[in-house]
């Protein structure tokens, strides 16, 4: 027994009390550690607003860039961001950063995403840290009153669906060095990006639900047939949810990673050009 | 021959407490052959619910060390070293040591309006094909030993149960609401009176459920998501302020 006080049955009450005889806390701090170290390291890289390009590479932190930096170490280069540079009136207590922007929707995509509202539901709110342990001492509402936002997962869905278009250009775009086709290390680290995002965005359970789990007949026409074989590999996927979230962060800060240290000359992409 | 030592809750509403008792345990023994012994050895009065000690009834729900579980389907040799500590479900009022008043979740089966089919094909027959009925065999499988709803937070440590309905009682909802001749209509109410918003998909109830039923991803989110294509939509919410209309 940890924690609370016994009441009737025997059972314990209070924050982290439990009978639980078994490692328990394990789950909870590996998942507390994990969220807290990835999105801590993409948080902080996208405040740096440097080392995001090492040609042909672009880092998924700061892709697609509507803006950029005129200049600095590792930016993006003015033809490649939509809009060119950053326009006069950007605050200066803020970085430049290309990260701002659209990259920011993978951010909202994740934070709404059902695997990882239970991950930090667990970890940060502790409601519970986990099965039949005491919650948090706090008035709890679910997700029926401040929480309601988070049903609108299924928006930043769309919003991560463009985002996973840009990420597949930027894979292939890294076969191409000033108009020479090679391939790198570099290549393959963003391919493998590209991949294992489509793998947790085509496992998410609001595309699984719109894309055939909505309906209550497979069977009836046509269109309902083909919705149910999308769904079947959907679902495919969506068992492995969990699995694809944790690799698909951290293939993106180690893509981040490589191309900060490609960016920075700390190491040299080995590549055919 | 082995002994293991069990440390059983005795007592009533009123109060109680745990009591050791060291019982000869042999290879492939269950929690509920453990308290069998005590019964036939230690203490007759051992009140426990049982039956079909084959994992299919539902009965012998309880807490071993302090997770809910099965007694007939937990291996003493499956638990660490040391003593076992068996009580009853929290969730449910006590009525006597392991035995809770589970009625409360009869009731909320009551509330859930029952299947309404759509008129049959014109040669007199209802259809579907297997593929329509999969996602609603698997809610079948359940066998109402409301570990589920024993484990979800919001019960158990919330005492929600006038806002949300259980774990149990969402697949319930998901095996009527995703059955292809059904024609009843049960968002409303899954989102108002059967609160599933108070659900923050924890998960608890997926992982001890006996069945391995995936209580969340297939049935309790698929519902979320048909409250939100309802009433969370700002596409539709914009259209319905412009155009007006009905609220759902």
């Amino acid at each position: 027994m940890s924690g609370g006080s016994a009441s009737i049955g025997g059972h314990v009450s209070g924050f982290a009390a439990t009978r639980r005889s078994d490692g328990w806390w394990q789950g909870w701090a590996l998942t507390a550690g994990g969220l807290f170290l990835f999105f801590g390291y993409l948080t902080l890289r996208a405040f740096t607003g440097k080392y995001y390009w090492a040609d042909p590479y672009i880092s998924p932190v700061a892709s697609p860039p509507l803006f950029t930096p005129v200049n600095g170490p590792g930016v993006v280069p003015l033809h490649h961001a939509w809009f060119g540079a950053f326009p006069s009136f950007w605050p200066r207590f803020l970085p430049q950063s290309p990260a701002f922007f659209i990259p920011g929707l993978a951010i909202a995509f994740r934070a709404t995403c059902y695997y990882y509202r239970k991950a930090y539901y667990r970890a940060f709110a502790a409601t519970p840290p986990a099965c039949a342990v005491g919650g948090a001492p706090l008035k709890y509402r679910g997700e029926t009153a401040l929480l309601l936002f988070q049903n609108l997962h299924r928006y930043v869905l769309y919003g991560a669906l463009l985002l996973l278009v840009f990420l597949w250009y930027d894979a292939f775009a890294a076969f191409f060095r000033n108009g020479k086709f090679g391939i790198g290390v570099g290549t393959l680290v963003l391919i493998i990006n590209a991949t294992l995002l489509s793998g947790y965005t085509f496992g998410c359970h609001s595309w699984r639900h719109l894309i055939g789990g909505k309906l209550n007949c497979f069977s009836c026409d046509g269109a309902s047939k083909t919705r149910y074989k999308i769904w079947k590999k959907s679902t495919w996927l969506n068992e492995r949810h969990m699995l694809f979230a944790w690799l698909s962060l951290f293939w993106v800060a180690f893509t981040d990673f490589y191309v900060m240290m490609v960016s920075s000359h700390h190491i040299t992409d080995l590549n055919t050009w | 021959m082995a002994t293991r030592t069990f440390k059983v809750w005795r007592g009533d509403k009123d109060g109680g407490e745990f009591k050791e008792y060291s019982v000869e345990v042999q290879p492939g023994m269950v929690v509920l052959d453990g308290i069998h012994r005590i019964q036939a050895e230690h203490s007759s009065d051992l009140a426990v619910r049982w039956n079909c000690k084959a994992g299919k009834c539902g009965s012998c729900s309880m807490e071993i060390n302090g997770k809910p579980r099965l007694g007939c389907m937990t291996r003493l040799n499956s638990l660490p070293e040391g003593t076992v500590t068996v009580q009853p479900l929290k969730t449910f009022p006590l009525i006597k040591d392991l035995v809770t008043d589970v009625s409360w979740n009869f009731e909320q089966n009551k509330r859930i309006p029952p299947v309404k089919l759509k008129p049959r094909d014109a040669d007199g027959n209802y259809r579907m094909m297997q593929e329509d009925i999969d996602r609603v065999q698997e809610f079948r499988k359940c066998i109402e030993c409301f570990l589920c709803q024993d484990v979800c937070h919001v019960l158990r440590d919330h005492h929600k149960h006038d806002h949300f309905v259980g774990p149990r009682f969402m697949i319930r909802l998901a095996q009527l609401e995703m059955h292809p001749l059904d024609t009843v209509d049960r968002v409303p109410a899954m989102r108002k009176e059967f609160g599933s918003g108070w659900c923050n998909i924890t998960r608890c109830c997926t992982e001890v459920c006996p069945e391995h039923i995936q209580i969340t991803d297939n049935g309790i989110i698929p519902m979320k998501e048909r409250v939100v294509d309802r009433y969370y939509d700002p596409i539709a919410w914009f259209l319905k302020k412009v155009f007006g209309g009905s609220k759902a």
